[in-house]
């Protein structure tokens, strides 16, 4: 029987880890995701059978608890809209971190001294550490970006608070850690409520902006802890997809956190947007408006038309009808990319899955580094419900905040459109210089209300 | 323990570069889908739970477990939804052609 047991973890590893190599191209995306839910369901009906798993009200409680968690995020899973995609990943891994954390609770209240090693209590301890973290902080994030808490909370000395709660949380963790399973329940308890409350304080501070960053390192943060758990429950299958995750995770903060221009050090302990930056340039020229007709018309007899969509788009629900607007213009013979900025959205990848969802086939999308060098050849270069991400300062002007930060380059297509709500700047509050450049002309509305008159003025040309 | 000390400080290097490679090659147009998919990864943390309630004893330790299978349930199986929805939807223009004719 264990035979069967461990053979059925290692094939449930070896499907994780292939799993997660096909998902690293759109055509073998969607059978790496089956493959790896085959590899958990294998493990998972595997695990009724195992020897250390007994007792009758323990088997109802676990069909239960699997029938209720799995239930309630199949329900929401199917449920949830595109764009709220970030908060729900942040809400699953924190359920993933709190699971985490209560293996290891049981493990640190069954210890006794006969039974563990210091080792053992030391790998515990630091996992229910990061996994309550993980736990406490991605609900902190689900709020936030759910809404349901819209103001950063910040207070004098809120760093020193911080730190000192990290503090004396590892202290209480090195007691239960070298106690040698003598473990005082009021230590024990102390110990995950300040673990707890640390992932809230690390959280609360930090902005809307920066959060997938955060639900990354989250993400990362919980697989460490799975990881941890693995090792201590003798479970192979446990500790290499956790570590795995962890080091995934970590390698995807980077890159997020590279794209945004923003390093994880200042994400996690400072706060954005807090000052307004370095002096603003002196801005030359004006800024001109456009009608949606015009615009459109301009567009159908371009060659070349490069939009860049932002997640303001996506607000709008404005992608279906840009869409149908791009299938016109393909109609017409017009060559119509999509350009897209890594955090566009709301974290990289996810403008992507927006346009997926209208329809828009991957292969006419374009990052960064592809379509950049094309803007130079582009008619049309029309931004809709973007803003920072193509604004030249950031090019040009060493003392603005976004400066380095790579963007888009659409200030050097022939004509620039950009369609926006209203007047005013953009979410870091900076002036796009974009604006007020020659060849850009501004389109002003709701983005689904603009896209929907793009279309029409196309197709009134016949 | 059957995974003795040095083995495991062996494992956690080896799938700790398994994980860094596997992610470096992917494109910028599936980070948030590989975020979920990572994230339902981690789910297995189901089977760790299952293993720590199915040995609990006391009541504070199975109620711990009930809620820790929960999570885990509700963190194994949403992030396979999420993944799978969001990969169904990305197509080619090739398929997009097919269907336009059809219509």
């Amino acid at each position: 029987m264990s035979l069967i047991i461990n053979l059925a973890y290692f094939a449930a590893a070896v499907l994780f880890i292939v799993g997660l190599k096909q998902m690293s191209s759109p055509t073998t995306a969607r059978p790496g995701i089956i493959w790896a839910g085959v590899g958990m369901v294998i493990a998972t009906l595997v695990t009724f059978v195992h020897p250390e798993v007994s007792g009758g009200v323990n088997y109802t409680l676990i069909i239960l608890g699997i029938a209720i968690g799995g239930g309630l995020a199949w329900w929401s899973g199917k449920k949830v809209a595109m764009t709220d995609m970030p908060q729900m990943i942040a809400l699953y891994n924190g359920m993933g971190g709190g699971a985490a954390a209560g293996i290891g609770a049981i493990y640190l209240l069954q210890a006794t001294p006969e039974t563990v090693s210091n080792t053992g209590l030391a790998i515990a301890t630091t996992g229910s550490l990061i996994g309550s973290v993980a736990f406490s902080g991605s609900l902190v994030a689900y709020a936030k970006l759910q809404g349901l808490m819209k103001k950063t909370f910040t207070f004098a000395g809120q760093q020193f608070v911080n730190i000192a709660i990290f503090v004396i949380t590892v202290i209480l963790g090195f007691m239960l850690a070298t106690g040698g399973g003598e473990i005082g329940s009021a230590t024990l308890l102390l110990f995950f409520i300040l673990s707890l409350a640390f992932g809230i304080l690390m959280t609360l501070p930090i902005g809307g902006a920066d959060m997938p960053v955060v639900i990354s390192l989250y993400n990362a943060l919980t697989g460490l802890a799975v990881g941890l758990k693995g090792i201590v429950l003798d479970n192979p299958a446990l500790m290499i997809a956790g570590i795995v995750v962890g080091a995934a995770g970590t390698l995807l903060t980077q890159l997020m956190a590279k794209a945004m221009n923003r390093p994880i050090k200042n994400i996690l302990f400072s706060q954005f947007g807090g000052s307004s930056g370095g002096a603003e340039e002196e801005i030359e020229g004006t800024m001109k408006e456009i009608q949606a007709n015009d615009a459109g018309i301009m567009m159908a007899y371009a060659e070349k038309v490069i939009i860049v969509p932002g997640y303001g788009m996506a607000v709008a629900q404005a992608q279906h009808k840009i869409w149908e607007f791009t299938q016109l213009l393909q109609k017409r013979g017009v060559d119509v990319k999509f350009a897209i900025h890594p955090v566009a959205g709301r974290m990289p990848g996810h403008m992507n899955v927006l346009l997926a969802e209208a329809g828009v086939p991957y292969d006419i999308i374009f990052d960064l580094d592809e379509i950049n060098e094309e803007f130079k050849t582009a008619d049309v270069a029309m931004v809709i419900g973007a803003n920072d991400v193509v604004n030249p300062v950031a090019r040009t002007n060493p003392d603005s905040p976004i400066y380095g930060m790579p963007i888009l380059n659409a200030d050097q297509a022939r004509n620039v459109i950009c369609v926006k709500r209203g007047k005013g700047s953009g979410f870091s509050g900076i002036e796009n210089h974009l604006f007020y450049a020659d060849n850009n002309q501004m389109l002003y509305g709701d983005g689904q209300k603009v896209a929907a008159e793009l279309v029409a003025s196309v197709k009134a040309l016949g | 323990m059957i995974i003795e000390g040095f083995i495991a400080l062996y494992i956690f290097m080896l799938a700790a570069f398994t994980g860094y490679e596997i992610i470096s090659k992917v494109p910028v147009i599936l980070h948030t889908p590989l975020m979920s998919g990572s994230n339902f990864v981690h789910g297995i943390v189901l089977v760790g739970t299952m293993v720590a309630l199915g040995h609990a004893t006391t009541p504070l330790e199975q109620a711990i477990g009930f809620v820790a299978v929960i999570l885990a349930a509700g963190n194994a199986v949403g992030g396979y939804v999420v993944t799978e929805r969001m990969l169904e939807m990305f197509k080619t223009s090739k398929k997009d052609d097919k269907k336009g004719d059809n219509a």
